[in-house]
């Protein structure tokens, strides 16, 4: 499948004339178990626009952060690889690119920030310079100068007493602010595309709240595409664009976020919104879904889900393709079951 | 939380100071050092001077720790040799901390097979004891200050490389490793800039202690007249030649011996201390 197939099947919910910051074209990632290679990404394809923000969501192991490390370039050596697929970040060819073409671009073009802002940082160096360093790596500018640019990326990221604070180091901060050090860090050159790696799950809630909305307004300023990965819905509800489900390394159902939580029509979606807690319903109304995510190498063939599917046909050991609704082209689902 | 519950962690510094340890040992050790350098203004005789008509004279006012076989003054000879002794210490200490510290850190970042091979010849020279290592070592390259420097030196080697690629192991599994990968850093800069400084408190508790066992594995060669050739004064050379006297002029070793105690125990005060404040599981 092609990136503008792709693109065609499922149009994205923002209209943008702009080309997409980052395609991910038929993405298979393999990591390696006891000498063995197992797909656990499988053909996952998506494109973010400027300024939209795509959520990734699924439980733990299901290929979300595996993704992300794939679209990185930072797939552990020896354990993980890309088997196929291309990988374009603001018009460069990932994949194709050399080891030190795709290290000039992360933290430039492609920033990334992460769950734990408590570890995140180094510890025995000053925040000031960690959020000059990338500057004066990727633009080459003089210690002064980043310095400056520093302190300006700290008024950007609403840290109080900045100018105060450029020589202050991450255990003086607390972990709402070391979060905001860190999207300071990632966006210190202007990258196109930003990856946040569950951004919020370490955060309080009002933490949490205050930094997606620095995020969100970044995002606007900036023009910065976001691979939002997450397992947190209300996150998801409240900043994405574009949902895609993962499970077992498939992409089971990708819908705009409205059309989403309106129809959740895959089987597995739908029980990780019955799982949800919600304010307007007993917390003993919570169904949780039966059995565990089967591991690797015991993932069935076909539908990976069937194995805990209260829907299951016999079709279901043949893999469904990820089938665009009727009613609504941009809404796709892999499921013999629901799909029209 | 209220603000008033929010205590200050107490500082490196007072944590280190509180026992007391590391204060003694900082404060005989920088004793010791400035003596060695003032040497050639505090010592009340020239160490070299022979004066047969003084041979083997017990403590006295004008000789402090008596007078060897030559008629020497020992207290001079004590006083000159804590330069030796100190110079030799410090440079292989240091020498050794920091090719192994590189090597470590190198070896441990990146694994593999370059990671196999340092630790298998690590192990092959961490095989040897010490003493005997320095004295293949000088044997096979002569016995000279600079010889002994490099002997001692790479004695140490190996120990630093295991201290730091340990550490280094664990460093970079941290978060903010991955971090700077994602910031499109150089493995160079990641180790150097990012895991050294992380691991630098260990390195140097493990140097303070090593540099005590460089002072020692001089003497201990000085003694076997491995040393630094005589007539220069070392604290080691000093020892040997009191022992052919030992009965009647106990003097001549004991005073040397004693100075080596004294730096031994100055610098395992530090080593401790050290440890005791960086060491965040120590009690309190």
């Amino acid at each position: 499948m092609s990136a503008t197939a792709a693109t065609d099947a499922l149009p994205n919910a923002v209209a943008s004339a702009e080309k997409p910051a980052l395609i991910v074209d038929g993405l298979t990632t393999s990591i390696r178990i006891d000498r063995q290679w197992f797909d656990a990404v499988r053909d996952v394809s998506f494109a973010i626009h400027p300024r939209e923000t795509l959520a990734l969501v699924g439980e733990s192991g299901c290929g979300k952060s595996l993704t992300a490390l794939s679209v990185m370039g930072l797939l552990p050596a020896g354990v993980g690889r890309i088997s196929s697929g291309r990988i374009t970040v603001d018009g460069t060819d990932m994949t194709a690119a050399s080891a030190a073409a795709a290290q000039a671009m992360r933290g430039d073009r492609i920033g990334m920030i992460f769950q734990e802002p408590m570890t995140s940082l180094n510890p025995v160096l000053p925040i000031g310079f960690q959020i000059a360093e990338s500057l004066v790596q990727h633009r080459g500018m003089s210690a002064r100068q980043a310095r400056q640019r520093a302190l300006e990326l700290m008024e950007l990221v609403r840290i109080p007493a900045a100018a105060q604070r450029l020589d202050a180091y991450p255990h003086q901060f607390s972990g709402g602010m070391r979060q905001r050090v860190m999207i300071a860090i990632a966006l210190a050159c202007s990258p196109k595309v930003l990856i946040a790696d569950e951004p919020t799950t370490a955060l309080d809630v009002t933490i949490q709240a205050q930094v997606l909305a620095l995020l969100a307004d970044l995002q606007r300023r900036e023009g910065l595409a976001v691979l939002l990965i997450t397992h947190n819905l209300g996150v998801v509800a409240a900043v994405a664009d574009r949902v895609i489900v993962m499970y077992g390394g498939d992409v089971v159902e990708s819908a705009p976020v409205n059309e989403f939580f309106r129809r959740p029509t895959h089987p597995y979606s739908e029980a990780l919104l019955a799982a949800m807690p919600r304010v307007d319903r007993s917390a003993a109304a919570l169904a949780p879904i039966p059995g565990q995510v089967p591991t690797l190498p015991d993932l069935p063939a076909g539908c990976r889900f069937q194995s805990r599917c209260p829907h299951r046909i016999e079709r279901c050991a043949e893999l469904p393709p990820l089938m665009p609704l009727a009613a609504m082209p941009a809404h796709g689902v892999r499921c013999w079951v629901r799909a029209p | 939380m209220s603000a008033a519950t929010v205590v200050a962690a107490p500082s490196a510094w007072k944590r280190a100071t509180r026992s007391g340890g590391l204060v003694i040992g900082l404060v005989l050790a920088v004793t010791m050092v400035l003596i060695a350098i003032a040497a050639p203004w505090i010592a009340p005789y020239d160490p070299n001077e022979q004066n047969v008509l003084m041979k083997l004279e017990p403590p006295s006012a004008e000789h402090w720790f008596g007078t060897d076989a030559f008629g020497r003054d020992v207290l001079s000879r004590v006083i000159f040799g804590a330069r030796i002794s100190l110079f030799v210490g410090a440079f292989a200490t240091l020498a050794g901390v920091l090719i192994g510290t590189i090597i470590g850190v190198v070896s441990g970042y990146l694994g593999g097979t370059v990671d196999r091979l340092i630790s298998a010849a690590t192990d092959v020279l961490l095989s040897f004891p010490q003493l005997i290592m320095g004295l293949m070592l000088v044997a096979v390259l002569g016995a000279s200050l600079t010889n002994l420097i490099i002997a001692i030196a790479i004695t140490a080697v190996p120990a630093f490389i295991r201290v730091a690629r340990a550490s280094t192991l664990a460093m970079k599994e941290r978060d903010f490793v991955d971090a700077c990968r994602a910031l499109g850093f150089g493995d160079l800069r990641i180790m150097f800039l990012h895991v050294l400084p992380n691991i630098m408190d260990e390195v140097v508790v493990m140097g303070s202690l090593w540099f005590a066992a460089a002072i020692r594995t001089e003497s201990t060669l000085a003694f076997i007249g491995l040393g630094v050739p005589p007539p220069t004064a070392t604290w080691g050379g000093i020892i040997r030649d009191g022992f052919d006297n030992l009965l009647d002029a106990v003097w001549l070793s004991v005073f040397p011996s004693l100075a080596i105690l004294v730096i031994m125990i100055a610098l395992n005060l530090i080593g401790d201390g050290l440890r005791d404040a960086t060491d965040p599981r120590a009690p309190q």
